[in-house]
């Protein structure tokens, strides 16, 4: 057991994949000598090697790309890209490659790969760093999405998506890297991506989050509970594919159910999950599902990038306002 | 002093002195390969005026860059700051060879180039600082400025992207019949991204008056040239698309000016495309967090003592017969507005909540 940061879960999660399996490969910018922009690699290269801790040009189009020519061949490539932000200069290797593989070659093929890559605001970053946009990738079939809300997560999360079949965008919120330490245990348990978590469990309304918007669900569950109001929070932590089942029987228990994330509104994860809702469980509802989001616009730089983001206060707003319905 | 050491000093200045060695880490100049080459140029020949010009410019942008790293310690500039100290030169000199109408784009390192091409030292600073006095309002910060009256199209934070940009900027110069140029900055890093080579061909197909300058300051974040690129002689990187190379010592303002000078007449006169490698070298960190394993001290301090862009025109002002107390009165000037920008910059209100609801679209 250790106490850990996200980020040296991230690295743990690594490290250990790179010990027990040869295939797998680390591969990005500055993630060798410099341990990562963000420290995800530290200590990696020095004790695997440079022909399995790849520090690569300035060219994500040409990474990912070859990391798809590896998983082909073979290998588990595990590709960093710096920000998010960046990875768009790859969006048609992961769109048209990455994605459609197994599809293409009628399961002949396919790609195991993980892609990680921070995301989202809160780091007082500024435009392409700061952006939170799951919406593309949960949007495109054949890809798998996962967001760590937390470090025993985090570790147990990247361990699987690593030793899973199909590729996995391994989207990590750069906010919560170092916002609090976990007793992570000596040996990971299990999380099977595809599954969602009960962090807390509830009757009066659901919670629905994930990635740096779980911890503030879970202050605003707190508050609620000093109204004496019992909300149930889920942790999504696979977005794409969903996991209904749990979202649902939440939602038949408690008849009420606000989904928040920091992406912006508009035709994103929330739409779809209050898509899901009204399909599955529309005659339980007491209360129009609601969405606590980032705004339609582009993040601000950090003056006032807290505005943007959704806060405890506007979710326990907005979870008050469905209970009075 | 261990006496061998002091042997290679000497050795170096002198071939530093006789022009045969420009940095430690230069490729050997060679001047075979057809269409590009690596001779050193022979200086422009400035006037007292202008070589003071420089030098206020150079010192400027100095100034104006320790502020920014000075507010950014003290938590009053958010995001990233990629400071152009030690690549002053570069900026200045190219700027220097414009005309009206003649564009400029460049990467996220860009405060330089953002003042240079005129923009208000404190509108840049106050973007830094997110207020609302910024050049783009406090909304973007230090990798997002824009200029359009002094033909600035930023400022940009995708690596290598603006390359295409530059060079649609040079198909929209020749189609409207103009003889503009314009000058496509990027970095030694960037130079390993596709779309760079995309824009080539095409500027080479087209024959678009763009000058592309590859400011090599040797690193990109923490990874060298030599542990990035398979072929290092940037300046070559255009041959098989047809475009003329150019190595180019970035330290020294003359001999930019004069690369500049042959550049903008090549292009302006309807020849096509023209690549130039600038050596120059980034003194600080890569942006204000840089674990700087990279690299040596002791490589970061034989730069500053030997090949510095500043100590170099000042010591040809001297030489000239400038007094050192104008130089000082100068510099005395120029810190004393760069107070007053950083004052400005930290004063200034952020930015109305409502503002971030604007421009996202054509208000209807
Ligand atoms: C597409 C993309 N990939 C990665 C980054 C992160 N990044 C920012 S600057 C930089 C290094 C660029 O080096 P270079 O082109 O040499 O310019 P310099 O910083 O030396 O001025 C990297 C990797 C980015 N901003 N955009
Ligand atoms: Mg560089």
């Amino acid at each position: 057991m250790a106490e850990l940061t996200m980020i040296q879960a991230v690295n743990l999660a690594m490290r250990e994949a790179l010990a027990e399996d040869d295939a797998v490969i680390l591969l990005g910018q500055d993630v060798g000598v410099d341990g990562g922009i963000f420290r995800a690699t530290q200590g990696l290269i020095e004790d695997f090697g440079a022909a399995r801790v790849l520090d690569t040009p300035l060219a994500e189009a040409g990474i990912i790309g070859m990391a798809v020519g590896m998983a082909l061949n073979g290998m588990k490539p595990v590709a960093e890209m710096q920000f998010s932000g960046f990875s768009y200069q790859a969006f048609h290797q992961i769109e048209n490659h990455v994605a459609r593989f197994r599809w293409r070659t009628n399961g002949r093929f396919s790609v195991p790969m993980v892609i990680r890559m921070p995301y989202g605001a809160g780091v007082r970053a500024l435009e392409h760093h700061s952006e939170s946009r799951e919406a593309y990738w949960a949007h495109t079939p054949g890809l798998k999405l996962v967001i760590p809300s937390g470090p025993i997560k985090a570790r147990a999360l990247l361990a699987a998506a690593i030793r899973d079949p199909d590729p996995v965008i391994f989207y990590e919120p750069k906010a919560l890297y170092r916002a609090f330490k976990e007793d992570v245990p000596d040996v990971a348990e299990p999380i099977k991506i595809g599954k969602a978590d009960v962090v807390r469990v509830g009757k009066d309304l659901t919670l629905i989050a994930y990635g740096a918007m779980l911890p503030r669900a879970v202050d605003a569950a707190t508050k609620l509970a000093g109204d004496g109001i019992e909300a149930e929070v889920i942790d999504l932590m696979t977005i794409s594919p969903l996991d209904e089942e749990t979202i649902i029987q939440s939602v038949k228990k408690t008849g009420r159910a606000v989904v928040v994330h920091e992406a912006s509104r508009s035709f994103g994860v929330g739409a779809e999950l209050c898509a899901r809702i009204n399909d599955k469980a529309f005659f339980h509802l007491e209360a129009p599902v609601k969405r606590v989001t980032g705004y339609d616009i582009h993040p601000p730089f950090f003056a006032r990038e807290q505005h943007y983001l959704p806060s405890v206060l506007r979710i326990y707003d907005e979870a008050r306002e469905t209970l009075t319905i | 002093m261990d006496s061998r050491f002091l042997c290679n000093r000497i050795y170096i200045l002198f071939l530093l002195k006789t022009g045969r060695l420009m940095a430690k880490t230069s490729p050997p100049r060679s001047s075979k390969t057809s269409g590009s080459n690596a001779k050193a140029l022979p200086e422009y020949k400035a006037s007292r005026d202008e070589m003071l010009d420089f030098y206020k410019q150079m010192t400027l942008i100095r100034r104006f860059e320790e502020k920014a790293g000075q507010l950014y310690g003290m938590g009053l500039i958010g995001g990233f700051c990629h400071l152009y100290i030690g690549q002053e030169a570069v900026a200045v000199g190219f700027q220097s060879a414009l005309k009206e109408g003649d564009s400029i784009i460049t990467g996220y390192r860009a405060h330089g180039h953002a003042i240079v091409s005129g923009a208000s030292p404190k509108s840049v600073m106050a973007e830094l600082t997110g207020r609302s006095g910024g050049i783009a309002k406090g909304k973007g910060g230090s990798m997002h400025m824009f200029d359009p009256k002094a033909g600035f199209f930023g400022g940009h934070g995708i690596v290598g992207a603006q390359v295409p940009l530059g060079t649609g900027l040079a198909f929209a110069a020749k189609y409207k019949g103009t003889d503009n140029v314009v000058l496509t900055y990027f970095g030694d890093g960037a130079a390993n991204q596709g779309q760079v080579y995309e824009a080539f061909n095409m500027a080479k197909l087209w024959n678009l008056p763009v000058i592309y300058i590859i400011e090599n300051n040797q690193y990109a974040m923490g990874t060298s040239v030599a542990r990035s690129s398979g072929q290092q002689e940037l300046y070559k990187r255009g041959e098989s698309f047809g475009i003329p190379g150019k190595l180019v010592d970035g330290m020294n303002v003359l001999e930019v000016r004069a690369a500049a000078d042959a550049a903008v007449k090549h292009v302006r006169e309807g020849n096509g495309p023209i690549l130039l490698e600038l050596k120059t070298y980034r003194y600080r960190g890569h942006s204000m967090s840089d674990p700087a394993k990279y690299r040596t001290r002791d490589e970061v301090q034989t730069t500053r003592e030997e090949r510095d862009p500043i100590e170099f025109i000042k010591k040809r002002l001297l030489e000239d017969g400038a007094e050192e107390d104008m130089l000082k009165s100068i510099d005395k000037e120029i810190k004393d507005e760069v107070s007053e920008v950083a004052d400005y910059a930290r004063n200034a209100p952020e930015p109305d909540p409502s503002e971030l609801y604007t421009d996202i679209l054509v208000e209807s």
